[in-house]
């Protein structure tokens, strides 16, 4: 079993900085589990979704932004649900996950390389398409396989378009993205 | 009633019979369907994975364009879509999350009208009996699992549909239409939603046992209301299938394909052939006589009270 020594491992600002972030009042969270009960994504998780909560409000950094859960987490939306503080636990997951991302914590390529293969997507040409973010994905990856499977499929039933539709306003949506970046940058 | 409609980039490509049959049901019906002109990506579950404002902005572009045409409502099919564009109207009520919002745009965002969901619309705006009276052609035969998924009621405070736990809408729904509606303890449980691409073994797994439960209670096909489960669900199968160990083939319907072919509309306006399970013998078997029909269709015991909660304004 992995000892924390709480003296060294604790960063007081840290639960300030989540609370402001996401809005949410963390030091509420009594540990009661509801959270973990109804998660579907706790089976495959490294730590419980109520474990994360417990992390952050200790300040305990490492745990709250090292862990593979954050971005297996699925947003469902139950753990806020059924949350008898009222805490929205998914807006906290998914700002850790925000946080981990400007923290060079990421876990899990993969998924960041779909969101980014998607976001792409949009910005060139303020639309998706599956068959675009799908290519860039797998390039991006080398992964992405048990899609292809599924491809045939969905292309038999005249569900892959191979051109994205380009909006008018494209320039636009373009602006947004790169602003963004130039905030974060 | 004039509706400003978001279609949803989903349903240019992998949801296109989802498109197509809201659009011909809501003619029916008697709501007048808009696009919102030139409207864009709302960034999906990649946008507010990353950031909020992000998402925010990608959603209010959306709403801002929505809030300039004369509609009386704004609407969507698509839960995810819906969930984007409700979070970015109700995270902009915060002043400091506005300014950052406005900060990723071209010019900072006038007062965003509500959307809601195609089928809130329907639901609220319609009663049961009126849509019964509608029927041409009852679904007697069809039983059906009626699988909301997460986000159309989930978070409730955002949302503000049904009810979270145990939605009834589309139960209700199903039930005037002259489907019989089977239990169903998952209704709201999550089917993997888009971590597929890059997981298929959760995925795979939890729409498995979804799957799995809509058969042990009964039901020959599910009906959804949202792209991403129904593509867990549809063509995704197989994996599904895989994972369980055992075999499903349940066709997975969009509620407006049931609502179409109920109301009597033509093929061409449900595009049935574009479901990956084919439908074909199960609703082959509707239309065979009287002695294979279903008994009489019943919901489940909470209906009563479950149907007139929440507003669309
Ligand atoms: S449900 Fe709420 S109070 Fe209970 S453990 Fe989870 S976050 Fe804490
Ligand atoms: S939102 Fe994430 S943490 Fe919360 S219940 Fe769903 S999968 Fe679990």
């Amino acid at each position: 079993m992995e000892v924390i020594q709480l003296d060294k491992a604790r960063n007081t600002n840290f639960l300030k900085e989540v609370e402001a972030e996401s809005g949410q009042k963390l030091s509420t969270c009594y540990q009661c589990g509801n959270c973990t009960a109804g998660c579907p994504g706790g089976e495959f998780y490294d730590r419980q979704v109520s474990q994360i909560m417990r992390a952050a409000q200790l300040g305990l950094k490492e745990e709250a932004l090292g862990n593979r859960s954050l971005w297996l987490c699925l947003a469902c939306s139950t753990c806020s649900a059924r949350c008898p503080n009222e805490i929205d636990v998914a807006g906290v997951m998914e700002t850790l996950r925000s946080m981990a991302r400007r923290e060079g914590y990421v876990n899990d390529r993969p998924i960041e390389s779909f969101w980014k293969a998607f976001l792409d997507m949009v910005s060139m040409n303020g639309r998706t398409f599956e068959a675009g973010v799908m290519a860039d994905y797998m390039l991006r990856t080398g992964r992405g396989w048990s899609n292809l499977a599924m491809a045939p499929a969905a292309l038999a039933k005249g569900k892959m378009p191979f051109f994205p539709h380009r909006i008018k306003g494209r320039k636009e949506v373009a602006r947004i993205f790169k602003r963004y970046a130039e905030k974060r940058s | 009633m004039k509706l400003a409609y978001y279609p949803g980039c989903s349903g240019e490509g992998t949801s296109k019979e989802y498109d197509v049959s809201t659009r011909a049901i809501c003619e029916a019906l008697g709501f007048t369907l808009t696009d919102i002109d030139d409207w864009s990506c709302c960034g999906s579950t990649p946008g507010h994975s990353l950031d909020h404002a992000l998402s925010g902005a990608l959603s209010a572009r959306n709403l801002a364009l929505a809030s300039t045409m004369e509609a009386d409502c704004v609407v969507t099919p698509c839960p995810s879509c819906l969930s984007n564009l409700k979070h970015a109207k109700h995270r902009m009520e915060d002043p400091a999350f506005k300014a950052k919002v406005d900060e990723l745009l071209d010019e900072p965002t006038p007062a965003l009208p509500e959307p809601y969901s195609v089928l809130q619309v329907i639901v609220e705006k319609l009663s049961m009996e009126e849509i019964a009276a509608k029927v041409k052609k009852p679904l007697k035969g069809l039983k059906v699992a009626c699988y909301y998924g997460c986000l159309m009621v989930r978070p409730p405070k955002v949302m503000q549909f049904d009810d979270y736990e145990n939605p009834m809408s589309l139960d209700n729904l199903l039930v005037a239409l002259g489907a019989e509606v089977v239990p169903f303890p998952l209704k709201t449980e999550c089917c993997g939603a888009s971590l597929g691409v890059v997981d298929k073994e959760v995925t795979s797994k939890l729409s498995g046992r979804i799957l799995e439960r809509a058969k042990q209670f009964g039901a020959n096909c599910v009906v959804s209301a949202c792209p991403l489960c129904q593509m867990n669900l549809d063509l995704r199968q197989s994996q599904a299938e895989e994972a369980m160990g055992q075999k499903f083939e349940l066709p997975i319907f969009y509620y407006t394909q049931l609502l179409g072919l109920a109301l009597g509309l033509d093929d061409s306006a449900l595009m049935m052939n574009k479901l990956v399970v084919s439908p074909h013998a199960l609703l082959k078997s509707l239309d065979a006589p009287a002695e294979a029909v279903a008994p009489e269709a019943k919901a489940e015991p909470k209906a009563e009270d479950k149907s007139d909660e929440g507003a669309a304004s």
